[in-house]
């Protein structure tokens, strides 16, 4: 079976001329550069969340007493996972786009198998940034509306610009997950299409 | 590997995929416990909390689609369009689970900073069944990597042949 793989390009037509590839190549490049703002937006806005108020706890006789209040995003599991699963996958969006800039001059190849690890990695950010974002606006959903069966009460009326911060990173971050499926989409496609596998053999 | 034993292996991993969504379904919606606390009566259902609701939802939705995938698997012609698929049910079984682990870190061990109080010393067993509905999730999420894994690697093989 190795063998007919490696007679097959020799007898087949003539190689696709480049200049239909390239623009999928640039369409690929676009929309990572574009998941990359997104999902370091999300990073960087959730990372430097932090809001402090002081409330009126008590009234004892005729002065009151107050008392400071933080809300950090270190103080939900899920914020901080979603800021770690964020940076994990600006960084692999960057690491892609690098490595499609630089391949032609490098020649950064590994027996032919960059395609099936350029899938393979997206495949798994996408994962990893669904259950990330998702877990962050579940959170963010039991912050603003409490549950009153367990009697948790909403945070989000005293603390409305940590909670509006956090939305708007979850938002960014929802929009980078979209991005990311369709890039994952077309990295499969690329790797499933008879040419690529075929031009993958022949640098 | 022949392409038959490819074939038995993603059926199978599908059928277990299935297998696992199936039971995460039953055990999260036949949990409910009442509990009495200073006189008033506290039921825990799955619905109270709209996590689990889109827990039950999105696990539903991953079984039906196995299902689909394993009836009409005898036509190869959309092999494709189940990879992509694959990708999107793999995204979202791994955010179901993973927002109503969550939730039910919170109910568990409770947030003192946003001064919410763990509830799972009041109904002990509907924190038990949550926590077998929610290993059952997992357990398909991760089947379900190992199969998208299983298939790209099962396309990258004639290029692991290839001697260059």
């Amino acid at each position: 079976m190795a063998s007919e793989n490696a007679n097959k390009p020799d007898s087949k037509a003539p190689m696709v001329p480049s200049a239909s590839t390239k623009p999928k190549n640039w369409v690929l490049l676009l929309l990572r550069v574009v998941a990359f703002c997104a999902t370091a937006a999300g990073t960087i806005v959730m990372a430097l969340n932090k809001e402090t108020n002081t409330f009126v706890v008590a009234t004892i006789g005729s002065t009151p007493i107050q008392a400071t209040l933080t809300a950090k995003f270190q103080h939900t599991p899920a914020f901080v996972f979603f800021v770690i699963a964020n940076g994990v996958v600006s960084f692999h969006n960057l690491l892609m786009i690098s490595v499609s800039i630089f391949a032609g001059k490098f020649n950064i190849d590994y027996k032919g198998l960059r395609h099936g690890m350029v899938a393979i990695l997206d495949m798994l950010n996408v994962a990893l940034l669904s259950a990330a974002v998702n877990a962050a606006v579940f959170m963010a959903e039991l912050g603003k509306h409490g549950n009153s069966h367990a009697r948790w009460n909403k945070i989000c009326d005293k603390f409305e610009t940590f909670c509006s911060h956090g939305g708007g990173a979850i938002v960014a971050s929802y929009i980078g997950l979209g991005l990311m499926l369709i890039i994952s989409v077309m990295s499969i496609l690329k790797l499933l299409s008879p040419k690529s596998t075929y031009q993958v053999a022949n640098p | 590997m022949t392409t038959k034993t490819k074939r038995i292996i993603t059926i199978l991993l599908r059928l277990l995929a299935l297998g696992a969504t199936i039971a995460a379904i039953v055990v999260m919606v036949t949990s409910h416990e009442s509990a009495q606390v200073l006189n008033l009566t506290f039921t825990a259902k799955y619905s109270n909390d709209p996590v689990f609701k889109y827990f039950v939802v999105a696990e539903a939705i991953a079984g039906g689609y196995s299902l689909l995938v394993l009836v009409l698997s005898s036509k190869s012609l959309l092999w494709r369009l189940t990879i992509i698929l694959d990708v999107v049910v793999t995204a979202l079984l791994t955010s179901s689970i993973s927002a109503a682990l969550a939730i039910a870190h919170v109910g568990k061990k409770g947030n003192s900073h946003a001064g919410w109080l763990p509830i799972c010393e009041q109904v002990p067993k509907f924190c038990d069944r949550v926590t077998g509905a929610l290993i059952a999730g997992f357990a398909a999420a991760i089947i379900y990597l190992v199969l998208l894994l299983y298939s790209l690697h099962a396309v990258l093989s004639p290029i692991f042949a290839v001697k260059i």
